[in-house]
């Protein structure tokens, strides 16, 4: 990683987290509504991520807004979607948990547990049968691995060698359960070891991420079949705004903020690509300032008109 | 007492009484469930009784049916209705059949409970309503509650009776209120009068009937009518016999359901009253349902995609005038 790129992702990071509580805030003046997952916390992973994969499909869950826009969705067109507006971009029809846009190979932004994981599988195959350089990537929680859909995909994938990634965020939590209430260890990649190649890395650590993906990305495109890779992570909200977060004591709360990647990763930008203060502010002030934007934006942007209703349910009318 | 804790209460009685009713699901026991339903009870009857289970529909549902086959009483919870279509290869292929292939062998005392429909603006996939589907399945008692002492009573039945239930509550009346009567046990298959009216039936049944007791005032008063507003209750079976009674008495009828029209539940309804009280009648049957969408995000498009109480005036009383009421 050169000195540009990890000023990016900082960047991103930074900017991600802004989006979040702008969107935490609006949300709470009534402007955004719904089910409202925040990614704070878990920034690391949804953008060193989407970097490594810049190329290729994704396919990702609710929790999306940061990876959306670190694959390059304008924030403004984010928080548009989050405000209902027809300028966002789902066309208000979509929500926070339902970005779409394939003119940056993302799918979603799919708020059924598990379910988005066979699409995937599908889209890997297509990549394989059209003979595509790309390769799939698909974002998943330690939650959905404990459903039908995700050990069905393990089998198919490995079985039909495809070019998919899986990436497991491992935050230990579905909702207000801990994963190993649900399963038997606490580290998913022992369920696809008998599949593919496993790895596991620090998810909240930026570089970490970027490296393993990296490395992963290639393997699949290089005709090697599925990886699995595990990511450990932390949120730090409830699960979405309507959950209090009041299973997880202040301790362990309190422990997870330690690993905060944001502080983390601007140390060792200064550290190891000797940015100066000056250029972190800088960095952050642009961020503050496009997520200011966008949700000026936001709530200028138009409503549906009421023929949206029906449109877009077909492609022929 | 609020509708979810009613039927929490119907929880804890039965449980009380019967160590072989254990409840799975979700976010259930530890975390007392994501509406609040189950709260208090992994406390009270403990992680055996409690059962926390991964995000695994299929395997709530496959589970909870061998359960009853093994001699147990299962209540599963589903925490969404769209996340049941998960499970539903274990409702529909095991759950609704396995006693009529076995010739009665066997005997399923289960409850499978949801909450469905349009909720505020949780889009397309976590608003949708499946009852069509689930009264198309002989071998399912199907139970929609709309109000806190039906919630009550109808539960309780439900997870002593020996039969296979699904259970259909609605999103937006967890934190309804109303009283719950104890010193009467009331009967879950009969449809209920909520209120009584010579000119126009009005049929409906979870969320709607809300909707409908809310617009009845000004259709009364526009048209210079009485209504009558019918809660089905029990969607499977049918209580026919009130609404023929009723039906006979006003000779317009008006049904109202939230899920999309096409297929929708209200279509099974008038499809009877038109095979069974045609000669009744005085006015063509009318249906007011949620239009053939999935459900958007944006309000006032979500509005706009079901019956609101204002909508279902302006419809009924615009029908009305057409049909000479
Ligand atoms: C099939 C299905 N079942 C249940 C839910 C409700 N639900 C939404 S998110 C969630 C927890 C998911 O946990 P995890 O996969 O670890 O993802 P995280 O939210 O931690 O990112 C649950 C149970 C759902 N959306 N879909
Ligand atoms: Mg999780």
């Amino acid at each position: 990683m050169d000195k540009l790129l990890a000023k990016e992702i900082y960047y991103e990071m930074f900017l991600g987290r802004a989006f979040e509580y702008a969107a935490k805030e609006y949300y709470m003046q009534g402007n955004i509504s719904g089910f409202l997952h925040l990614d704070i916390g878990q920034e690391a992973l949804s953008v060193a991520s989407m970097k490594a994969f810049a190329k290729g499909d994704v396919f990702s869950t609710y929790r999306e807004h940061v990876m959306a826009i670190a694959r390059g969705i304008e924030p403004k067109y984010v928080m548009a979607e989050l405000f209902a507006k027809a300028d966002g971009v789902s066309g208000g029809k979509g929500g926070s948990m339902h970005l779409f846009d394939p003119s940056h190979f993302f799918y979603g932004g799919d708020a059924i547990v598990g379910g988005h994981i066979p699409n995937a599988v599908g889209c890997a195959y297509a990549r394989a049968y059209q003979g595509s350089e790309e390769g799939v990537m698909v974002v998943f929680g330690d939650g959905a691995t404990n459903g039908g859909a995700f050990f069905e995909s393990l089998n198919i994938a490995a079985t039909q060698k495809l070019p998919l990634l899986f990436l497991c965020e491992n935050n230990e939590y579905a909702i207000g359960t801990h994963i190993t209430r649900t399963a038997p260890f606490r580290e998913q990649a022992k369920k696809a070891e008998p599949f593919m190649l496993t790895m596991s890395c620090d998810g909240m650590d930026a570089q970490a991420v970027y490296k393993s993906v990296s490395k992963a990305k290639d393997l699949i495109e290089k005709g090697h079949g599925p990886v699995f890779l595990e990511a450990f992570t932390c949120r730090f909200e409830g699960h979405s705004m309507s959950d209090a977060n009041a299973y997880r004591s202040s301790l362990e709360m309190k422990h997870c903020k330690n690993k905060d990647p944001l502080p983390h990763f601007k140390k060792r930008l200064q550290e190891k690509w000797l940015c100066s203060e000056e250029e972190i502010t800088a960095l952050e002030q642009k961020a503050q300032s496009v997520i200011e934007e966008a949700v000026e934006f936001a709530k200028n942007a138009n409503e549906p008109e009421d023929k949206a209703l029906y449109e877009h349910i077909f492609v022929e009318a | 007492m609020l509708y979810r804790e009613a039927l929490n209460k119907a929880y804890d009685e039965t449980m009380a009484k019967d160590e072989n009713i254990v409840t799975l699901g979700e976010d259930v026991g530890r975390y007392g469930g994501s509406y609040r339903v189950t709260e208090g009870l992994y406390e009270k009857y403990g992680e055996k009784r409690v059962i926390d289970t991964p995000i695994a529909e299929l395997s709530i549902v496959g589970n909870a049916v061998g359960m009853a086959i093994g001699g147990l009483r299962p209540v599963a919870e589903i925490m969404t209705a769209n996340f049941a279509l998960l499970a539903f290869d274990q409702i529909i292929n095991h759950m609704s059949k396995l006693r009529y292939m076995s010739n009665g062998k066997l005997t399923l005392p289960m409850v499978v409970r949801f909450p469905q429909g349009v909720s505020r603006q949780l889009a397309a996939q976590h608003s949708e309503s499946y009852e069509q589907m689930l009264c198309a399945v002989p071998g399912l008692k199907v139970l929609a509650a709309s109000d806190v002492n039906y919630a009550y009573h109808a539960l309780k039945h439900a997870i002593m009776s020996d039969d296979p239930f699904i259970f259909i509550e609605h999103e937006l009346l967890y934190n309804k209120k109303g009283e719950v009567d104890t010193s009467s046990v009331i009967d879950p298959f009969k449809a209920q009068i909520r209120k009584e009216g010579e000119d126009i039936t009005i049929i409906s049944y979870l969320k709607m009937v809300d909707d409908v007791m809310l617009a009845v005032e000004r259709i009364e008063k526009e048209l210079d009518c009485t209504c009558e507003v019918i809660d089905l209750c029990s969607l499977n079976p049918i209580d026919y016999e009130t609404l023929q009674t009723s039906i006979e008495k006003s000779s317009r009828v008006v049904m109202v359901e939230e899920d999309h029209k096409t297929g929708g539940f209200g279509a099974q309804v008038v499809a009877w009253i038109a095979e069974e009280l045609f000669y009744a009648l005085d006015a063509p049957p009318f249906r007011i349902a949620g239009a053939d969408v999935p459900i958007p995000y944006n309000r006032h498009l979500e509005l706009l995609s079901i019956p609101t109480p204002d909508s279902i005036a302006a419809q009924i009383i615009e029908w009305g005038r057409k049909n000479d009421v």
